[in-house]
């Protein structure tokens, strides 16, 4: 699971890299480069308070969402009006669908802050990649899922002490019905699992979905750009054609990453739910 | 591995996108912190109270249409025992009318054949009364005529007041008898 997503962009990579040797003797096209990632920096260079690009993005998108769920929800009525129902269907996704069906209505009730803060801050830093102007991801640096995993690693070992103080590490780690000696190995893989992995697989899976989609997309688009109008073709003019299928994928890549940018959204949100929910209902 | 790769692909500077910058952490905590205040203490309690409102809101609808259609029943049944009230007082004034019109033709009845009965025995009063005066005035006329008559056949004075008197009664007499006789 660890591995997965890194080979992927391994892959990606290297198809970039082969690509831009094989067309560096013709010169003009511009693969894209991980260093997209780590634009110059803006503000404060040098310091712990950094700004680049990718970070005024995420105030940007962060300012957008507080503008808009603060108009939608200005004037509440009782008889809601279209721009309210929208905010209402959006805040009952995380409230309906997520909280309270794994929760139920009082555990979800509590989580429900984080758990909404969680599912739309995600979508608002995801959706950026496909905004001509702003064209990445405010996800796709590390920085941001590392701190949304730990975050969501806070709150369910929280739900998991508050509940059974005392016997939620050793329930965690010692799952009843085993015989002692089978602990050897189920204790250190229970372990590994849920106070490693769960926050690493957290992290990896919201950044590698949006930097390979990032990467993706940088790829159809400036391949497009290189076949429609780099003069370095040498004569086979007849290869601008292959600019038509690559703007075709780019277009079909631009779609997929808006789902991509949900699904990641609803999946983060919903496994920090089901392991707030697995620490809560522990019962051993 | 990839280390590798994406040292060869930027060759002017290694980055490993898996090391995550102080800056990047920092203010995507920052930003975090934000929103979930903002959803915290903002958003959600607003929301929250809107739902509960509604969700008041339905249920007192509901009660108050339980009332509405509770009271309408009253109503209804109400002017339902109105009706059946304004129907037997119609038919009561009316059965007291027919009564009452009955009673009212008997008196007529009554009067008109009481004054019928009256004018009836008022004629007959005066009938008789007028047979007793021409009675009287007969029996004067006829006296006298009768004096003459017996003057004329007996040749003399009948001056004798008392004796013609007599004379008279005993014809007259005479007469009633004969009349009787007669019927």
């Amino acid at each position: 699971m660890l591995e997965a997503p890194n080979q992927e962009i391994a892959l990606l990579v290297n198809a970039v890299t082969s690509l831009v040797a094989a067309s560096s003797e013709g010169g003009g096209f511009n693969g894209p480069s991980i260093n997209e990632f780590f634009p110059p920096a803006i503000f404060f260079a040098g310091t712990l308070f950094e700004m680049n690009r990718i970070v005024l993005i995420r105030f940007l998108l962060a300012a957008v969402m507080i503008l808009l769920f603060w108009l939608g929800t200005r004037n509440m009525r009782l008889i809601p009006t279209k721009g309210q129902s929208l905010v209402e269907m959006a805040l009952d996704v995380v409230r309906v669908n997520i909280a309270e069906d794994l929760l139920g209505k009082k555990d979800g009730k509590r989580f429900l802050p984080l758990l909404t803060a969680i599912f739309f801050t995600v979508l608002a830093f995801n959706l950026p990649g496909i905004v001509p102007g702003l064209n990445i991801a405010g996800s796709s640096t590390f920085g941001f899922p590392l701190v949304l995993a730990v975050i969501s690693y806070g709150a369910f070992i929280y739900a998991g002490l508050k509940k059974h103080p005392g016997t939620f590490l050793k329930s965690s780690l010692f799952p009843t019905g085993v015989p002692w000696p089978i602990y050897f190995i189920v204790t250190p893989i229970e372990f590994f699992s849920i106070f490693i992995l769960r926050p690493i697989t957290l992290a990896l899976r919201l950044l590698m979905n949006m930097v390979a989609g990032h990467l993706l997309l940088v790829l159809c688009f400036s391949a497009t750009d290189f076949f429609f109008f780099s003069a370095s073709l040498g004569g086979a003019d007849w290869a601008r054609f292959f600019g038509l299928g690559t703007f075709a994928f780019g277009f079909i890549f631009t779609a997929f990453e808006i789902l991509v940018s949900v699904l990641q959204a609803y999946v983060f949100t919903l496994l920090t739910t089901v392991y707030i929910q697995l620490a809560l209902a522990e019962e051993h | 591995m990839l280390h590798a790769i994406f040292a060869a692909n930027t060759a002017a500077e290694t980055v490993n996108p898996l090391i995550p910058a102080p800056y990047d952490m920092i203010w995507s905590g920052v930003v975090f912190a934000v929103i979930l205040v903002f959803f915290w203490k903002k958003i959600l309690p607003n929301v929250s109270a809107l739902l509960e409102a509604r969700a008041a809101a339905i249920e007192g609808n509901i009660e108050k249409a339980d009332v509405a259609q509770r009271e309408a029943e009253v109503v209804l049944a109400q002017y339902t025992a109105q009706l059946a009230e304004a129907r037997a007082e119609a038919g009561k004034i009316r059965d007291i009318a027919r009564v009452d019109g009955q009673k009212i033709v008997v008196d007529a009845k009554d009067v008109a054949a009481s004054e019928a009965s009256r004018i009836t025995a008022t004629a007959h009063a005066q009938i008789e009364a007028e047979r007793q005066s021409a009675l009287v005035s007969l029996r004067g006329e006829v006296g006298s005529l009768a004096l003459d008559l017996a003057a004329g056949v007996i040749g003399q004075a009948l001056s004798d007041d008392a004796k013609s008197k007599a004379l008279v009664d005993s014809f007259i007499a005479d007469l009633e008898s004969s009349e009787k006789a007669a019927k």
